[in-house]
């Protein structure tokens, strides 16, 4: 009893220390420090304030609209990727995905499927390349990177092949083409929905806490009875379906179904969108409103170059010095996380 | 003694041609703590593994509270009350003590959609570890912020909290420091106390398994070699036992050559 008295006695004694007061400077840092949501959303303010001051459109309504369309989509899809992330796997299939599903929806309309029925078998579409991929990495042991490489390259084959190269027009009725993505407010509306549900699914959760678990520690996991392989698999699906589903929803935004659509771009935007939000790639940990506010930053970036009249070439630059540095950041931050400082 | 909670009888296993154990019987009678000594490859870990249900026994038989029973699986055994402790802990670093607690055993507000009742978990987890006197910051803080002592009480507080009525400890001091182990020796003096759950404890450390345990069982080469109460015997005996084995198994590969 003596020994584990004394070897509190120091903790109990900084936890009340830490609750003294404070100067609201080191209050604003350790909030900082111990919400990764919180750094990434002032990043993205500080942006705004940047650009606002630059290129006195920035905050028109119809650059805001813009600035949705760039968001919504890659937000959609790193919400499904950060599941996947957290489980201790990857992706790289979901922007083929994003270019399949809507041709599938396109396909079974033209069969004479309804509108409102077509989504759905475009998004089982979209879940069997998650079924796919979920199978070759748990039950299989193919590593993800390998396993989406190859449906990356499958699925991209397959969907040229079923278009034969054109691209097509979607079709459905001009209320449910505005529901379905077709101005920037819808768009914004199911990024929001998605991330904020999914937010939800991750922290209030079994299946959270259960994906939490497995990428943390898959051992730990399998120990107490999880069932590691019905979580990742899941999860694959349901980033493959929102792959899909952000896919059908550009359609109607472009208004066309192109079969090179989305591609290793979009995924990599939403990679990227996940890391500068805070979610770690080596499992066990992220969130989904920091991905979506990481992909705010990316529209945020990419918007403002655009406005300012910097390049494509530059943007990529500066994309990239964005990763190395908001990662350098995370991996310093959470040294500082782990060793006490939140 | 108390009522007979779990025996072994000339329980074996082999891997092909590779005879891990060979004849193990042990008994563990209810409340009482058996600390199971053995070298690196006696075949500790072996038996432990039979006895959580992760390896089917060769041979033998195993009584659980009076039948004899077939462990088919480690979620079988784990139904039946045999928790192991194992020593990875299988505690999720990234998630905070009350959430690793409840970790599978998730109370829900709403079973149909899985969503988490924090509160109840919250609360029972503080009851739970205030009873058995194990002294944490708070069970909001994430299990990499605690120590190794700590981390191993509360992966031995889950287990009991669980229902064990068998608790399989594999090695729970291993690399730890003085304090440490002084600690989780503490906890499994409380557990003894309350009488509730017995307890395997696989150890290296003589003076551990003196401090706490109530009888001892010598495994060496396979075989259940020595067995009895902690009082009656002394760690000169068991060490000379030991060193014995050491000495004849050197003798007979000098004699063999």
């Amino acid at each position: 009893m003596a020994a584990d008295k004394a070897d509190l006695l120091p903790q109990r004694k900084d936890t009340v220390r830490r609750a003294a007061p404070r100067s609201w400077v080191s209050r604003a840092g350790l909030f900082l420090l111990r919400s990764r949501e919180a750094s990434t959303a002032i990043a993205g303010i500080v942006m705004v304030i940047y650009f606002q001051s630059t290129a006195p459109a920035f905050l028109t309504p119809s650059n805001i609209g813009n600035l949705a369309e760039y968001t919504a989509m890659t937000a959609i899809i790193a919400a499904g990727l950060v599941m996947v992330l957290i489980a201790g796997e990857v992706d790289l299939s979901v922007g083929q995905v994003y270019a399949l599903a809507p041709f599938v929806m396109y396909f079974a309309q033209k069969a004479g499927v309804p509108f409102l029925l077509a989504v759905p078998i475009g998004l089982i579409a979209a879940a069997s390349v998650g079924v796919v991929n979920g199978i070759f990495t748990v039950l299989l042991r193919i590593p993800s990177f390998i396993t989406t490489l190859g449906t990356l390259f499958l699925i991209n084959g397959l969907t040229l092949t079923i278009s034969g190269g054109f691209p097509v027009r979607p079709k459905a009725g001009p209320v449910l083409q505005e529901i379905f993505g077709g101005n920037p407010v819808s768009q914004i509306l199911w990024a929001i929905g998605v991330t904020v549900l999914l937010q939800f699914v991750l922290v209030k959760t079994r299946w959270g806490l259960h994906t939490i678990a497995t990428g943390g520690n898959i051992i730990g996991a399998r120990e107490v009875g999880i069932k590691i392989e019905r979580i990742k698999i899941g999860n694959f699906v349901l980033c493959s379906v929102l792959g899909g589903l952000a896919g059908i929803l550009d359609t109607f935004r472009i208004g066309s179904i192109d079969p090179l659509a989305g591609g290793t771009e979009i995924m990599f935007m939403a990679i990227a969108s996940s890391v500068i939000g805070g979610t770690l790639l080596t499992g066990g940990s992220g969130t989904i409103v920091g991905a979506f506010l990481g992909a705010a930053v990316l529209g945020i970036l990419k918007d403002g170059f655009t406005l300012s009249g910097v390049s494509a070439y530059t943007f990529s630059i500066i994309l990239g010095g964005a990763i190395l540095i908001t990662m350098l950041i995370n991996v310093h931050l959470s040294r500082l996380r782990a060793a006490g400082g939140g | 003694m108390n009522e007979e909670v779990l025996r072994t009888e000339h329980v074996s296993k082999s891997f092909g041609r590779v005879a891990a154990l060979k004849d193990a019987s042990i008994h563990l009678s209810k409340g009482e703590v058996l600390g199971l000594l053995g070298d690196n490859g006696a075949g500790k870990s072996t038996l432990l593994k039979i006895l959580t249900g992760f390896h089917r026994p060769s041979g033998g038989k195993i009584y659980f509270q009076g039948a004899e029973i077939e462990l088919k699986s480690v979620s079988h055994a784990r139904s039946l009350g045999i928790e192991p402790v194992y020593q990875d802990l299988a505690l999720i670093s990234e998630l905070n003590v009350y959430r690793n607690m409840f970790l599978q055993r998730e109370i829900m507000s709403n079973r149909y959609l899985g969503i988490l009742d924090d509160r109840t978990m919250r609360e029972r987890a503080i009851e739970q570890l205030d009873g058995m006197g194990v002294n944490i910051p708070n069970v909001d803080v994430e299990i990499s912020k605690l120590s190794g002592g700590q981390r191993q009480a509360i992966a031995v507080a889950r287990s009991v909290f669980a229902n064990a009525k068998v608790l399989l400890l594999d090695e729970p001091t291993a690399a730890m420091g003085v304090r440490e182990s002084a600690m989780i020796l503490d906890l499994i003096r409380r557990l003894k106390e309350k009488g509730e759950v017995s307890i395997v404890l696989v150890a290296h450390n003589y003076a551990h398994i003196f401090d706490v345990c109530d009888r001892v069982s010598l495994l060496q080469n396979g075989e259940i070699t020595f067995d009895r109460r902690t009082r009656d015997t002394s760690v000169e005996e068991l060490m000379n036992l030991v060193l014995h084995e050491i000495r004849s198994a050197r003798t007979t590969v000098v004699g063999s050559s």
